[in-house]
């Protein structure tokens, strides 16, 4: 069967939104492209019909293209982005060939299959309802689709979409409990089928070296990094909330990098909390990177991760989904241990770079025996010296020459690297950490949310009889960055970010995220296997969740069969009713009609008491009996014509005629 | 295009070999009375092969979305699946409660196409793509509710005689086409299908008793000239002006236009097979009705007439049909 224009146009409109979801990780060409081929056919069916379907000539060159477009974007045809183009492609191609309804069906099927797969680059709240939008066309389609029987086929307006659309979204809303359901016992994989090896993304996370000016981009995002909840409900003050990454040892006069570490080794390594203990939750996000981060320090050491000697967290693999894990961490503390080998590695600098630098600290180690001395100079200098700014003047080869002496401003980075210098030099074992400083204290969730502007750099310093002890150099030039936050800051660079609505209203999303993060994207095994939690079974096998999926599915099926199989109340038919009602009015004008008595013989007594009531009552009577006794079918206009007239009828003035 | 054909020739071979050796199958194919009321126990619900190809997207869907360990992903599948389950309940709904309530027929000639209108009570709710066939001719209706509605269908016929009505299939798709439920119905009806008339017209046999002459009256739209609508009469006879004016179907009776009489004698055609004589005998009442003279119809141990009109056209043609 040929498709008709509303068909096509709700295909149209389907394979639309779908190719429209798939834009954010497609080159503009590409999707600019695309959606003209969906406008071109489109017109093409509205404005010259009789055409048909493009000729073959015309599709084949198009389709045969499809697999070089995606070998010259991705260099592969296998794998997440080649295989999204391709498929989009494909629907796309599919929908200019489309002329019959199985064409139409196979589009909405693949459609399906292609509005999934936008939820594998991203899986954050906006684009999954993004995405749940787009079934409401997918279903129109459907039901397009199939004959409806009524009259004439309604061209697509406004009106016919509202109308249809109740029922859908009905059905939609309909399927929500079975969907839950499906979804929270549907038994998880242990291991996947086949290896998703997903290309890095250009996410702008915390990489595992620091260089000036990489973090740039950083503080511009806002997304959540993590999120952090607190057993006792109390976020530690601000100039406590310094969230350690990654440590990095070695530089090689442009960047720091982290030294292949060796793993902690507790009795090596003594830490000792001064203050007592916080514990508390971390939900990170997907990083792609191994590192797991924790509040300065953490005493802790779970199974989940390794602990290298510098209190480095990490995981096993790269983290591609969202992660949960439990940690103590001391907020004042004393770590000891450094031996000859790390000695060596905290005050390596490499040769021929930076060298008045190296003159600097070399002077004060002269200038000052006490490296406490030492440091408190660094820091007088960077405080009195040195601005802050996000776009700092760009570094030559001696780059730290040139800030220390020449441009003076700069960020996190800038004075770390330079501190760190500074302090190699005189003598001082240092080590640069990557991190976050800050976070976002929830007050409606309870929770606090660090974004990836809060990334941040300081060191660490090794000072004989107190270990080491955390510097933040930053803080000398920016007080406020500690106290307040990188939002405090950089406020100077985003005049109408900041503004307290706006982060009001960013918190309130970050909450709804968060709820949404953590119920779905991060639902795991572990989580499937406490659901029964609430009859107590803590850690249920599969015996009980099958049972318990049994029982709600046979609730959810007894409700639906009860839906589908109930009878409607059987009110007669509308002619009916309108008779029942013109008696009931005219028996309160005190002429009821008796039990039995036909319309016949009412009639006949109705007008024995009001004569003049003959022109009103004669025909409305004498179409009831037609309609009810009539040999001939009653036609839907004849039923609808008599209901109207037998309401319309005002028995008041049938007495006086 | 033919093997699908071939395929459905022999679904239909399995079918019928199905149902002869499984008694519970042919339960239904017991004639039943009018009205006949769709219920559970008579409604079968089965996908589509569409519904089998999207049923496979789904699953291709959710192996991916565990595969990626992708939950939303994996929501939106059972999202997808459950609005099909219940699409399945809905395809049940529409025919779930519906009533059958009259079979209707204007009768034919054999050889024409006879054309059936079937009513339908919806019940409280409305229906939508509901499909309707009897052998190869199929509409589809959308009903309201509380109305009654009708579907006009046509059905070949080849003998004269009872017509027994062949099952009446009521289907639906609706609403996605991913799942299709059906029943079966066999009214016990059957119809009227008139002889076929001869192809050549051979003239009127000019008997013995043709001299008697009416008066000719004029054909008129009075009230004594008109009667009211029987089902029966043709639609042509429909005085339309005065049944408006009357608010009730009035048709003209047409019996004032007698000229000459005949007498159709079914035993004067001895030269002929009993089929040709009927087949000549219909012509002639055929012609004779088309002329407005008065005939008699004279069949072995019956005597019809001297009579005009449609009600004595249809006992006539009647009598040869079933004779």
């Amino acid at each position: 069967m040929p498709l008709s224009r509303h068909q096509f146009d709700l295909t149209a409109l389907t394979v639309l939104y779908a190719t429209l979801l798939h834009a954010p990780h497609f080159p503009v060409w590409l999707t600019l492209g695309l959606i003209g081929l969906i406008v071109a056919r489109w017109l093409q069916r509205r404005l010259r019909p009789d055409w048909g379907k493009p000729p073959a000539l015309l599709r084949l060159p198009l389709t045969l293209a499809l697999p070089v477009v995606v070998y010259l974007l991705y260099g592969n045809i296998f794998g997440l982005d080649p295989g999204s183009v391709f498929s989009v492609g494909m629907l796309v191609l599919k929908l200019t060939e489309s002329e019959s309804l199985r064409d139409a069906r196979a589009v909405v099927t693949f459609a399906s299959f292609v509005l999934m797969a936008a939820l594998l680059f991203e899986q954050d709240l906006l684009t999954t309802a993004c995405v749940a939008l787009g079934v409401v066309p997918l279903l129109f389609n459907l039901r397009a689709l199939e004959p409806d029987g009524s009259e004439a086929p309604q061209p697509l307006s406004l009106r016919s979409l509202g109308h249809e659309s109740r029922s859908v979204l009905l059905n939609l809303l309909a399927a929500v409990p079975l969907a839950i359901l499906v979804f929270l016992f549907l038994p998880r994989l242990a291991a996947p089928l086949w290896a998703t090896q997903t290309t890095p993304k250009n996410r702008t996370g915390l990489s595992d070296s620091m260089s000036p000016g990489h973090m740039g981009e950083l503080f511009l995002d806002d997304s959540a990094a993590f999120r952090v909840s607190f057993d006792d409900g109390v976020a530690p003050p601000p100039a406590q909330r310094y969230w350690r990454g990654v440590v990095l040892w070695r530089y090689d006069g442009r960047t720091w990098s982290r030294a292949g570490g060796m793993s902690l080794r507790p009795d090596r390594q003594p830490l000792q909390a001064l203050a007592p203990e916080i514990a508390y939750e971390i939900t990170l996000e997907p990083s792609e990177q191994r590192w797991m981060y924790a509040l300065d320090l953490p005493t802790t050491d779970t199974a989940s991760q390794t602990r290298d000697e510098d209190y480095t967290l990490s995981a096993v693999h790269p983290l591609s989904k969202l992660t949960q894990y439990r940690l103590r961490s001391a907020p004042v503390y004393r770590l000891d241990g450094l031996d000859a080998q790390q000695r060596q590695r905290a005050l390596r600098l490499p040769a021929n770079f930076n060298p008045r630098t190296i003159a600097l600290g070399q002077q004060w180690a002269q200038q000052h025996d006490d490296p406490q001395r030492i440091v408190q100079a660094a820091l007088d200098l960077i405080r009195q010296e040195f601005s802050y700014t996000l776009s700092p003047p760009p570094l030559g080869r001696q780059a730290m020459d040139d800030f220390l002496f020449e441009t003076r401003a700069g960020y996190c980075e800038y004075f770390a690297s330079a501190f760190a210098v500074l302090m190699r030099a005189a003598g001082v074992p240092t080590r640069v950490v990557l991190g976050y400083q800050g976070g976002y204290w929830n007050t409606t969730g309870d929770y606090m949310v660090v974004r990836q502007s809060d990334a941040h750099a300081w060191n660490e310093v090794w000072l004989a009889g107190r270990g080491w002890v955390r510097v933040d150099p930053t803080a000398a030039v920016r007080p406020d960055r500690i106290e307040l936050g990188s939002g405090a800051a950089n406020s100077g660079h985003s005049s109408w970010y900041g503004r307290e609505w706006l982060l009001n209203l960013r918190n309130r999303w970050d909450i709804a995220n968060r709820l949404w993060t953590q119920a779905v994207v991060g639902f795991d095994e572990l989580t499937q296997r406490g659901l029964l939690r609430s009859v107590g079974i803590k850690d249920a096998n599969w015996r009980q969740l099958g049972l318990a999926f049994a029982l709600s599915m046979g609730v959810l099926a007894a409700l639906g069969l009860w839906w589908a199989t109930r009878r409607a109340r059987d009110k007669g038919d509308s002619v009916d009713r309108a008779y029942a009602r013109l008696c009931a009015r005219l028996g309160r004008r005190g002429l009821a009609r008796l039990g039995p008595e036909g319309p016949a013989d009412y009639l006949r007594r109705l007008l024995r008491q009001w004569p003049q009531a003959r022109d009103g009552l004669e025909p409305l009577f004498t179409r009831y009996m037609q309609l009810r006794y009539g040999q001939t079918e009653i036609s839907a206009d004849a039923a609808r014509k008599f209901v109207q007239s037998a309401r319309q009828i005002d028995v008041a003035s049938l007495r006086t005629g | 295009m033919r093997r699908s054909r071939a395929l459905g020739e022999l679904w239909l071979r399995l079918l019928a070999q199905a149902e002869k050796q499984l008694p519970s199958l042919t339960r239904l194919r017991a004639r039943e009375a009018l009205p006949i009321r769709l219920d559970r126990r008579r409604i079968y619900v089965l996908p589509t092969a569409f519904g089998l190809v999207f049923a496979a997207m789904l699953m291709i869907m959710s192996v991916g979305a565990l595969n990626y360990y992708n939950n939303p992903a994996l929501l939106l599948t059972a999202l997808l699946g459950s609005v099909c389950v219940i699409s399945m309940l809905i395809a049940f709904r529409t025919l779930d409660g519906l009533n059958l309530t009259s079979v209707q027929s204007a009768p034919c000639h054999a050889g024409d196409v006879l054309t059936l209108e079937l009513g339908f009570a919806s019940g409280a709710r409305a229906r939508a793509g509901l499909r309707i066939d009897i052998g190869a001719s199929g509409r589809i209706i959308a009903t309201r509710a509380d109305e009654p509605s009708r579907a006009l269908l046509t059905l070949p016929t080849e003998r004269r005689g009872l017509l027994t009505l062949p099952r009446i299939r009521v289907w639906t798709r609706w609403p996605y086409g991913l799942f299709r439920a059906w029943s079966w119905l066999s009214p016990g009806i059957e119809v009227l299908v008139y002889p076929r008339p001869e192809a050549n017209a051979v003239p009127l046999p000019f008997g013995s008793r043709e001299a008697q002459r009416s008066v000719v009256q004029p054909q008129g739209e009075e009230f004594g000239a008109l009667r009211e609508y029987r089902t029966s009469d043709p639609r042509r006879l429909i005085a339309w002006k005065a049944s408006a004016r009357h608010d009730r179907l009035l048709v003209r009776e047409p019996e004032q236009l007698t000229g000459q009489e005949f007498v159709l004698d079914f035993n004067a055609l001895p030269a002929l097979d009993l089929e040709a004589r009927i087949a000549r005998l219909t012509r002639w009442v055929l012609m004779a009705e088309e002329r407005r003279a008065r005939y008699t119809l004279l069949l072995p141990g019956q005597r019809i007439g001297p009579d005009l009109g449609s009600a004595h056209a249809h006992r006539c043609l009647r009598e040869l049909a079933l004779l």
